[in-house]
């Protein structure tokens, strides 16, 4: 990372904590609205920062577009007068911050396990789970010129298509020196990477499948909430 | 694939080449560089394109009326409208009411500026010509057009007013269901295309008129469906509730004035060229002239002078393409009266969205369809074991990607067999 991109994540780093403890400060409930726009908009440049920009698109379009949104009109909707206030007791606060602090805890104790320096440059995640032509310009660290270069992989993924087990694409020599022992997400290649051998790649079935379970349970929460809108308007008439 | 990382790549060029006077300028300097570079374009194309159009609305109102509109400042016909109109409103008072929650009145305009530039960011005005050639392109591009929204209903909220709050709920209502034929629309094109990054999506269609995706059979319809919704997003007439002057003020404008009034409608009229540059790029060919003048000049001049010149002209191109679907979108509001909120409702959920589903259902079976007819490979009717990709496959891509490939090969050496692309 060049020192312009440090100075950019420690800034998109203070807005997310800024706003988001003025969510928990802030007594006006649009004011809370905005702050979390605010948190999740700079999570989403994080991730772009970090080279995941198809994450943090989902990030922009779910968190901030939509959901959101939907608290937005939830607040206007229920609101009974203008400028909603919420005073919260003494209980509350002390009950949330017993919440926080586990929270706090268990994040804490999951980023401290984790083996920082294998991340970094040439022994890095990033030069571990890229491939083919991808490989060998991430091969000293992460490289801005190929940013972003996340999609086809996940589309091709939920095509039935690994490209990283599949294909069978060699992992560069260098990175080879250090053990596994470097923490990446579950599932991505490091971890499962087969041996590279010259006879025929067995076929993974993707992500399909998992994919069109979580749609069909979509699809039942939106027809659950459809019967839910509907009954309730035909008992009031 | 080095013209489409052309423009990811200035700041690598600051840093390696360096610059006269400068020498190489190390990486971050670099970054900041290229970044200024970038923004100042976008910049000069979001606020360009404002000033254009708000007088082509003055002209084109006029003449649609029988006026003759601004005749006075600049010459004969008015030219230099905006800018007096400009200089006007940033002279006005900057008001902000006394009920009104005064921290989010006033960031409240800044929102949606900020969601309409950005969306800037994927729109490529030539081939790599664009800030950011990423592979999600239409997805940001989307994504972040769906924050205006949110602008919107905290400048509604936070004015203390009920006109500005029911505008502002009709906006939010309005905008945040057209935007699901809006998407659906726009993935059509992109299923066509195999990506989603929006420079490949144009340069797929360029070679000739008969390359454009609006002659596609769905892709055709869905080029309505897509202007109709993006009419709709932009607040433009027929569907301009939220501003319905004879029933709510001015909506969510209504408290506004001075310079956050016109940065409403700076947002405005540059997220029309916006949608109108995207449906250019994802229906109509992007840069493509349609006689294949360009394609002809890249081919034989495939880089230096000779492709820069065919590159400023696909850039003419582009940008008169999507003024004439701004001015579309003008004449529309000039000739059409205003739909009822319930109308406006209606004709989304109970017609634009059905047929919008239709059209994306209609443009993946196509191609299969097509090729089931053709007598080739086709996964319809096939078992689903066939579906997955053979291992001969596999092995063709091995060879292929020993003697070097980018990922985007193989992903078309590798949906080929599937019966993807007739």
């Amino acid at each position: 990372m060049s020192s312009a991109e440090i100075i950019l994540f420690w800034l998109f780093a203070a807005l997310t904590c800024g706003g988001a403890i003025s969510v928990c400060v802030s007594q006006n409930v649009v004011r809370m609205a905005f702050s979390l726009v605010l948190t999740l908009g700079s999570t989403a440049v994080l991730f772009l920062l970090l080279g995941a920009d198809f994450v943090g698109a989902t990030q922009l379009l779910v968190y901030v577009g939509g959901t959101l949104v939907l608290i937005v009109f939830g607040v206007m909707l229920t609101a009974t007068g203008p400028f909603t206030r919420i005073k919260s007791s003494a209980a509350d606060g002390i009950l949330s911050g017993l919440i926080g602090v586990i929270f706090l805890f268990i994040v804490a104790s999951t980023v401290t396990s984790v083996r920082w320096m294998d991340t970094d440059k040439e022994q890095g995640v990033a030069s571990k789970v890229a491939f083919g032509t991808h490989a060998k310009a991430v091969e000293g660290g992460f490289n801005p010129a190929q940013q972003g270069n996340t999609t086809r992989q996940l589309g091709l993924s939920f095509l039935s298509l690994r490209p990283d087990r599949d294909l069978n694409l060699s992992i560069p020599s260098a990175s080879r020196k250090v053990p596994n022992t470097a923490p990446v997400v579950p599932g991505s290649p490091v971890m499962e990477m087969p041996e590279a051998s010259a006879s025929e790649p067995k076929l993974s079935a993707g992500y399909l499948l998992p994919f069109e379970i979580v749609s069909v349970h979509l699809l039942v929460v939106l027809v659950g909430a459809a019967y839910l809108a509907r009954t309730k308007r035909r008992t009031k008439s | 694939m080095d013209t489409l990382l052309a423009a990811n790549s200035l700041a690598e060029y600051l840093h390696t080449n360096g610059v006269p006077f400068f020498g190489q300028l190390d990486e971050s300097t670099a970054m900041i560089v290229a970044a200024v570079v970038h923004v100042a374009l976008v910049g000069a194309w979001f606020g360009l394109p404002a000033g254009l159009f708000i007088w082509a609305e003055r002209k084109v109102s006029a003449r649609i009326q029988d006026r003759l509109g601004p005749t006075r400042c600049g010459g004969k016909f008015g030219w230099l409208q905006s800018l007096a109109d400009g200089i006007k409103l940033i002279q006005k008072e900057d008001l902000v009411p006394k009920d009104a929650d005064g921290l989010m009145f006033r960031l409240a305009p800044y929102i949606v500026v900020v969601a309409s530039f950005v969306g800037y960011i994927a729109l490529p005005f030539s081939d790599g010509w664009a800030a950011m050639t990423l592979d999600v392109g239409l997805f940001l591009t989307l994504a972040v057009l769906s924050l205006e929204v949110l602008g919107v209903i905290l400048a509604g909220y936070s004015s203390g007013s009920k006109w500005a709050l029911f505008g502002a709920m009709r906006e939010g209502a309005q905008m945040v269901s057209y935007e699901i034929p809006m998407a659906i629309c726009a993935l059509c094109p992109i299923i066509t295309a195999g990506t989603l990054n929006l420079n490949e999506v144009a340069l797929l269609q360029s070679g000739g008129a008969w390359n454009w995706n609006v002659l596609h059979p769905f892709n055709f319809f869905a080029f309505f469906v897509y202007f109709t919704c993006a009419t709709a997003s932009c607040k433009r007439a027929p569907f301009d509730l939220a501003e319905a002057e004879s029933e709510l003020v001015a909506g969510f404008l209504t408290e506004y004035s001075g310079f956050r009034w016109s940065l409403f409608f700076l947002a405005e009229y540059a997220s029309m060229f916006l949608v109108s540059g995207l449906a250019v790029v994802l229906f109509l060919g992007g840069w493509d002239d349609g006689l294949g003048i360009i394609t002809a000049i890249k081919t034989a001049f495939p880089d230096g002078l000779g492709n820069f010149i065919a590159n400023v002209i696909g850039l003419k191109v582009f940008l008169i393409k999507s003024s004439v679907l701004v001015c579309v979108q003008i004449w529309v509001r000039w000739t059409l009266p205003r739909l009822r909120i319930d109308q406006v409702m209606t004709t989304c959920l109970k017609y634009l969205i059905p047929i919008s589903c239709f059209l994306f259902a209609g443009t993946v079976a196509y191609p299969l369809v097509l090729a089931k007819m053709s007598g080739q490979t086709s996964i319809i009717g096939a078992p689903a074991g066939e579906r997955l990709v053979q291992p001969g496959v596999i092995r063709e891509i091995k060879r292929v990607k020993s003697t070097g490939i980018t990922p985007a090969a193989v992903k078309v050496s590798a949906a080929s067999p599937e019966g993807g692309q007739p």
